[in-house]
């Protein structure tokens, strides 16, 4: 492998442990790439924040100890906890120490505090064509996907060592024909009312993921013109569900204006046909609670945006959450300032609902066990929870999350029933 | 060992131990506990197995880019696989063995197959990996 003469001055530890650490991670990486040689990125974002235990304390805490500086503008995921808003929930005090120490490490590392899933949606958003090194599956796969920003699939641990380098392998996503879609994924007779369902993008996403195994998926024949809520709900699905790290939507996303252009003027390697059926299916897949029990709705996996809070407002104005239930957000800082200022904040308030910031119900430790039963609009939660939990999942349209959450109970839309039944 | 399957070591080290196998690809995040050693992804057909000093063999990680962390406190722990075998180069099971080895002085190899050698693996063959990849397996001959 042909390293610059800064690599290696990094790698000889000229530019201190930290780069020196970070560097040694980083070419023993790119040998298991295969990489030539290393490349420059302007940005990055860290996934590393997440807080599990020892050991990613450790790893953080570590970095600085060395002096570990970030060499490119880098933002910074969900970390393991709420720091203004954990009493409330039953985060451990042990757990929500260790978690602020490792976002503490971090932050003196020179990252933007923006701790959030869905950096793409703040003022850190990349531009197309650009070069950077992002951690957290949604963002990975919307980045590519929705933005054609170019970064490949990076793992918690490796995306610090490339903010601190400034470098990445020369390889995968990074590179122009190693972007060529792969499987082609037709809807075949879904209707375009289907295609306007609420839940559509969010399920569609969920079939993908398994249907696209390693490979990069193509999907054509969409007529609905998702807006970029649900392009983010499709992503942050397929990236749960498989190891989608880069999509085509033919006629949407920007490295797809066309067919031939998705595949680079290629042969697809398979061709595979989507019907209402097997949308019915995946959808059926995301809900693993078998009665109308409610305890809580919970959206925001990725975090809420502005415009979500938006969607929200009207359709929780004049209500309020049923006395059983809580209903909780999850965002962040940064966002929830955005939407306090456009007033789309006050009506949730309102309508009773909870907002947690800079962290989510997967990421911390936060859930009472009497919540048993959650709703959601998120497929990316609806995929996890039971997991990660041991909570049973209801995955319905937003509309029909507040609607619940008021009754009480599980309720559902007649008409949109109607058009994943036909 | 009845059976010799050329592996190519993405991450080198010897091991020995029970394979657990699936087709299936698997995510640690929200797919493995670390303070167990056990499969919790209830999507997955592994669920519920523990994986703690077993030769791991699935086809490729998937979702969530915390897997390595999730990995790396499985070293920690004490809780971690034996050995990761795949189909084709994962990064992300390489990196939690590489961070793992700078961290805390102790790494797992990470061994890739062809695809059609994979298939010879079952869970609860004994396997022994060496350190230039290759697998030896008590599983029956092809």
């Amino acid at each position: 492998m042909q390293l610059s003469e800064r690599d290696e001055r990094m790698l000889a530890g000229d530019h201190g442990p930290a780069a020196k650490l970070a560097m040694s991670i980083l070419v023993r990486m790119a040998d298991v790439y295969g990489a030539e040689s290393l490349m420059d990125v302007s940005q990055a974002h860290i996934d590393s924040t997440i807080y599990l235990g020892d050991a990613t304390l450790e790893f953080a805490e570590r970095l600085v100890s060395l002096g570990a500086r970030v060499a490119v503008p880098t933002s910074l995921n969900v970390s393991g906890v709420d720091e203004c808003g954990w009493t409330k929930w039953a985060v451990p005090a042990e757990w929500a120490a260790k978690a602020a120490r490792q976002m503490l490490a971090y932050e003196k590392m020179g990252a933007v505090p923006t701790w959030t899933c869905a950096p793409y949606q703040t003022a850190m958003r990349p531009s197309f064509g650009q070069q950077i090194a992002w951690g957290e599956s949604n963002a990975i796969a919307f980045a590519n996907s929705v933005i054609g920003a170019r970064t490949e699939r990076y793992p918690d641990l490796l995306d610090i060592c490339c903010a601190i380098t400034g470098r990445v392998p020369a390889i995968g996503l990074h590179l122009t024909g190693n972007r060529a879609g792969e499987y082609l994924i037709r809807l075949a007779g879904v209707s375009d009312a289907l295609q306007h369902d609420d839940q559509f993008f969010a399920v569609l996403g969920h079939l993908v993921g398994k249907l696209a195994e390693d490979r990069i998926p193509v999907v054509e024949a969409v007529t609905a013109r998702p807006h970029e809520d649900q392009l983010k709900a499709f992503a942050a699905a397929a990236a749960s569900s498989g190891r989608v790290a880069l999509f085509h939507i033919v006629g949407i996303t920007p490295e797809a204006p066309t067919l031939d252009a998705a595949f680079q003027s290629h042969a697809p390697m398979r061709v595979m046909d989507v019907t209402t059926g097997d949308l019915r299916g995946a959808r059926a897949e995301l809900t693993t609670a078998d009665g109308r029990d409610l305890d809580m709705v919970i959206l925001g996996s990725p975090h809420f945006s502005l415009e979500e809070f938006r969607r929200l407002a009207p359709l929780v104005d004049g209500r309020r959450v049923h006395p059983r239930v809580r209903f909780l957000v999850t965002s962040s800082r940064f966002m929830k300032e955005q939407a306090d200022a456009a007033g789309a904040l006050a009506p949730a308030l309102a309508f009773g609902a909870e907002v947690t910031l800079d962290t989510c119900i997967l990421a911390s430790p936060m859930l009472p066990p009497e919540i048993r039963t959650l709703m959601t609009n998120s497929a990316k939660y609806a995929y996890y929870a039971p997991s990660l939990l041991n909570t049973r999942v209801t995955f319905g349209s937003l509309a029909d999350c507040v609607a619940s959450a008021v009754e009480g109970r599980v309720v559902r839309d007649e008409a949109s029933e109607a058009l994943w039944r036909a | 060992m009845a059976r010799v399957i050329a592996g190519r070591a993405i991450v080198a080290g010897a091991a020995e131990g029970e394979a657990l196998v699936s087709a299936e690809p698997l995510s640690f995040w929200g797919g493995f506990d670390f303070q167990t050693g056990t499969i919790i992804d209830r999507h997955h057909p592994l669920m519920g197995a523990r994986a703690s000093g077993l030769v791991l063999v699935v086809p490729f990680s998937k979702g969530s880019s915390t897997t390595t962390a999730v990995l790396l406190e499985a070293v920690r722990a004490g809780t971690a696989p034996a050995a990761i075998v795949t189909t084709g180069t994962d990064a992300f099971f390489a990196l939690a063995s590489i961070v793992a080895e700078t961290m805390y002085g102790r790494s797992f190899p990470v061994i890739a197959l062809d695809s059609p050698d994979f298939a010879l693996l079952r869970t609860g063959d004994r396997v022994r990996i060496e350190r230039d990849g290759t697998i030896y397996s008590d599983g029956p001959r092809a």
